[in-house]
Order: C-alpha cells, then sequence, then structure tokens
C-alpha cells in the first residue's frame, strides 16, 4: 500500500486540492473510523453501562471492548486501567487534581519541562498553587534535547511527581521518557507521560517505559475528536479519588456519602462517549493496519524534503532538531521578516492548510525567543506531490510581503 | 480581492514603512492591546490636547502584517480628529470587518481603512485588523485597565 491508495480512505481528501499539513493538530478521519462511529448509533445507542435490555448491554459491550483494544494497544496490563477521557487535557487535569491535589505538600516539587503544552502546565500550575509544591522546569538544548545532566539535575528527593510530554509539539523531539521515568521512581517520584504527540507516531508500551500515568487523544490519530485516554497504573488509580462525580461513578449513595464504583469507572462520571470510543477502537484497528513501519518511513521522507526545500529557500528559520528523524513529522520554522500569520494565510490562498501561532507552548516560544511560529506537520497519508506544492508556496510569500524575492 | 492582492496593494506598505511607528514624548494616553492567540503586541499612545483633539497618534509593538499596517492606517486618520470622531470611526471601522456595516457611503467615510474591507471575509484576520482600533476605543472611552 501507497500513502495514495491510504488517502482513498479519507473523504476529506476527494474532489478538492486542499493539502493538509496540520496534523499535529488534529489527524484526519478515514471512512472506517466515521463509519463505526455511525453505526453504533444506528444499531447499538442506549445508555451503557447501566440498562437491563439489550441495546444497553450491546452499547456496554462495544464501549468495554474498546477500552479492550485501547490496553493492548499501549501495553497495559489491564483494561481497568484505562479511563476513557474527553482528551488529554483532561487526563492531565485528572491526573493533576486527582493524584496531585491529594499527594504534594508545601515544599514538594513537580518537574516539567519548558517544552510543554499548556495541557500539562496549567494544571500543575495550579496544583501547586493551592498546595505550596514548587513547579520546576527542565530546560532543553537549542534542537530541544533535554540531556541527563538536565534531568540529573533537577530531579531530586523534594521531587513528588515528574510530568513529561513525549513528544514535543513544537520541536518534534522525543524526550527520553524511560531514562527520565527511571530517575523519577528512584527518588520516589511518579511519572506521568503527555503521549498526545507520541501516540500517533511511534508504538508505545507504558509498561515498557513505566510510566505511572500516560495520557493521549484519539482525534490526533484517526479518531473522533471528544474521546481521549488516561493509562495509570492500577495500584494508584485505586487510591485516588474521582475526579468528577456524579452518574455512574458510584456503587452506593446515601444522603450523606457515597462510595465509588470499581475501577476504570470510578473516574468515568456520567453518561459516557461509548460512540467515540468505538471510532477510536477502529481508528486503532486502522492505524495497525498501516504499521508504525509505514508511519515512520513516510514521515521521515517527507520531512526530509520539507528541511531541504526550506534551507534552499534561504530566508527560513528551523527550530528542532537537525535530523529529519527526530521530528516525529513536525517543522517548526519563520520566514525572515513575516509574521507567521501572515505565511499561513498567504499559503491557505493556495489551499495549504498550517498551524500558526504559539502552540499552546507559550513559555517555549518565550525560551527560544520567537512570538509565534508557524509549523507545518505531516503524516502518512501526505505526498511528496503535497509537499513540493507546500514549498512553492512558502518560496512565493516573502514577494507577497513586498520583499521582491 | 484576494489575500495576496490585499498585502500588495495596501498592507505591504504601511507594514514595512510604517509612518506612525516609534516612541512619542510626552503622551496623554498609553495602553497595550494584545491578541494572545496571534502574538500581536502594540502599545498605542494618543496626544488629546484639553478641548479633546487628537494631536497625535503612535504605535510600538510587533504583530502580522495586518494587524500593523491597520493600527499604522489608523494613527494616520484619527490626527485631528476629536474624540468623538475617532470613536465613531472605530465604530464604523469595527463594524465593516465584522460584516455589520456594509453601507458604502458609511464604508467610504473610513477613507483608507475602507481598503481593509475584504478583511471581512477572512475570519481567521478579523482580530488582527481590529485590534489597534479596539484599543483606541478603550483609551477615549477611559477604560484603560
Amino acid at each position: 500500500m501507497t500513502a495514495e491508495d491510504f488517502r482513498q480512505d479519507f473523504p476529506i481528501f476527494q474532489g478538492n486540492d486542499y493539502v493538509y499539513f496540520d496534523n499535529a493538530a488534529t489527524s484526519q478521519r478515514p471512512l472506517q473510523v466515521i463509519d463505526a462511529v455511525s453505526d453504533f448509533y444506528k444499531r447499538s445507542n442506549a445508555n451503557p453501562l447501566r440498562g437491563l435490555y439489550d441495546w444497553s448491554v450491546d452499547a456496554t459491550d462495544r464501549y468495554e471492548h474498546a477500552r479492550k483494544v485501547v490496553a493492548s494497544f499501549i501495553g497495559a496490563a489491564s483494561e481497568t486501567e484505562i479511563v476513557f477521557t474527553r482528551n488529554t487535557t483532561e487526563s492531565m487535569n485528572l491526573v493533576a487534581y486527582s493524584y496531585g491535589m491529594a499527594n504534594l505538600r508545601a515544599g514538594d516539587e513537580v518537574v516539567i519541562t519548558v517544552m510543554e503544552h499548556h495541557s500539562n502546565i496549567l494544571p500543575w500550575q495550579s496544583v501547586c498553587n493551592k498546595t505550596g509544591a514548587k513547579l520546576v522546569f527542565m530546560e532543553p538544548d537549542e534542537e530541544g534535547y533535554i540531556s541527563r545532566e538536565e534531568y540529573e539535575s533537577k530531579i531530586t528527593e523534594r521531587t513528588r511527581i515528574v510530568s513529561v510530554g513525549h513528544v514535543s509539539n513544537v520541536m518534534g523531539v522525543t524526550n527520553p521518557v524511560k531514562e527520565i521515568a527511571a530517575l523519577a521512581h528512584k527518588v520516589g517520584a511518579v511519572m506521568v507521560v503527555d503521549g498526545a504527540q507520541a501516540a500517533p507516531h511511534m508504538k508505545v508500551d507504558v509498561r515498557d517505559i513505566d510510566a505511572d500515568f500516560y495520557a493521549f487523544s484519539g482525534h490526533k490519530l484517526m479518531g473522533p475528536m471528544g474521546i481521549g485516554v488516561l493509562y495509570g497504573k492500577e495500584k494508584l488509580l485505586d487510591k485516588m479519588d474521582p475526579f468528577l462525580t456524579g452518574g455512574e461513578m458510584i456503587e452506593y449513595v446515601t444522603r450523606d456519602s457515597a462510595t465509588w464504583a470499581e475501577l476504570p469507572h470510578k473516574f468515568e462520571a456520567g453518561t459516557v462517549n461509548a460512540a467515540d470510543a468505538v471510532g477510536l477502537e477502529e481508528a486503532i484497528h486502522y492505524f495497525e493496519k498501516v504499521g508504525f513501519d509505514f508511519i515512520r518511513e513516510r514521515e521521515i521522507a517527507l520531512t526530509s524534503r520539507i528541511m531541504e526545500g526550506m534551507k534552499a529557500n534561504g530566508h527560513v528559520k528551523l527550530y528542532g532538531p537537525e535530523d529529519p528523524a527526530d521530528h516525529c513529522g513536525i517543522v517548526t520554522f519563520v520566514i525572515d521578516g513575516v509574521h507567521p500569520h501572515d505565511t499561513a494565510s498567504i499559503l491557505n490562498e493556495d489551499h495549504i492548510c498550517i498551524r500558526a501561532g504559539h502552540h499552546c507552548a507559550q513559555p517555549l516560544m518565550q525560551f527560544i525567543g520567537a512570538g509565534s511560529t508557524a509549523r507545518a506537520s505531516v503524516y502518512f497519508y501526505n505526498t511528496e506531490e503535497e509537499v513540493e506544492r507546500f514549498l512553492k508556496s512558502l518560496d512565493g510569500v516573502r514577494k507577497v510581503m513586498g520583499y521582491g524575492y | 480581492m484576494d489575500i495576496k492582492q490585499l498585502y500588495r496593494e495596501i498592507v505591504n506598505e504601511h507594514n514595512l514603512n510604517p509612518e506612525h511607528k516609534g516612541k512619542m514624548e510626552d503622551p496623554t494616553i498609553v495602553l497595550r492591546g494584545v491578541n494572545p492567540s496571534c502574538g500581536d503586541d502594540i502599545t498605542l499612545s494618543l496626544k488629546v490636547s484639553d478641548k479633546g483633539i487628537i494631536e497625535d497618534a503612535m504605535f510600538e509593538g510587533s504583530g502580522c502584517a495586518i494587524s500593523q499596517a491597520s493600527v499604522d492606517i489608523m494613527a494616520g486618520q484619527i490626527v485631528g480628529m476629536t474624540k468623538e470622531e475617532a470613536l465613531k470611526m472605530a465604530s464604523t471601522f469595527m463594524g465593516m470587518i465584522k460584516g455589520e456595516v456594509t453601507d458604502e457611503e458609511e464604508i467610504e467615510s473610513l477613507d483608507e481603512a475602507a481598503a481593509l474591507r475584504d478583511v471581512a471575509h477572512m475570519p481567521a484576520r478579523v482580530k488582527c485588523a481590529v485590534l489597534g482600533w479596539h484599543t483606541m476605543e478603550k483609551m477615549l472611552n477611559g477604560d484603560n485597565d
């Protein structure tokens, strides 16, 4: 199968000439995923986990089957360790509030990196403010790599929680989460991994990493929007209080008190998003059909050509690693003298979709000294022809902006 | 007008060679205006006389070409106006950009700023175009927080 073959499965690519290079924000969905969601509503729609009739039982089965598939996808020991959330942001908030609030004291430290997405900064800022714990930032080198010296110096006996993005959504670099987890555990801290940008690109094995918590979103790996995952080790989830309370997450309720349902339902208050969980399962099946090797091979080929073309342009500043293989398909850049929003608008005129702004990573923007950057991010279904169109449009930007070339 | 034409014919000149960019001596009102999602960040300085006439307008800061050009055009046009005239112009401009003001005569009253009318068809850029105007409106309404 080639990229062109896979593209046939994506309705959004048919009958138009748009080049979609904003895959790090959200991927596109194949028809199989769209159909799976639709099929749930057509055939099995009933409120899962509470009905005593066939349709509800079927809805429950399909929802719980999706959980099993997710567990196996990331190497979890059991599906009871998989909590469905809305997205990575909600997963990170769940960990910060349910685990962080209960386990942090004044003087403790939470260690993150300056490259984090806001969803792995703001929950910790908030919990640190409430508990008196201190938020400590690890800093990367110019290419985006965090050195061993850096994490060895920042993770200390005061550290209670280490929370690191597996892949930076700006630099594209993969952080050494396994090594950092080992060090975190050595000092008695828990390791939280924000896997939003990693899960769509590489085989994640939560037990190999030895992550205590691992979060990712369905929509970046071809699943529906509004379904996310939090993996947590059972022994930790067991001791944590619920994040949200209400329907379907209880064991027994009186006027004054309640006891909680078993894992993972304790963390899934209210009617669950079963249809999108079913869609996520289908996305994982599709994902496995494509294969990690193919995804990686395509990303490296496309990224290499993009970086080569940008260097040839002569007016493009590139961020992240020198090696295209370390970009996870993400190329962040600025054209000299052109604000990234203007770049994105001009590219849009040529039907090329890229992201521009701070990418929900303002501390990183401050660290690299850029108010805003442009970002092109490719996925396995993008093609060489699209890259050439992108580069050609990019080469015309300075001229449109009045620079003469 | 498509966006490439808009840049070439109006925006570039003000973005590359702004006439009103720089520091003002003794301004009477200063306010920073920011578009957090874009990173547009300007500081507008106005000198308003006791009689309520805008005697000078300057801006500093950085942002996309549309935000910079729009505030430069605005600064050029409001000098000599009363506060009330400038506020009316801001309201017409923002109405035009949001697609609420479509009356030709009203739009023409904006003079050079009317050239940005096609931003109304570029929803992603509306915030850029109105940043300077919105900042001025707050300043003249005494809402300087």
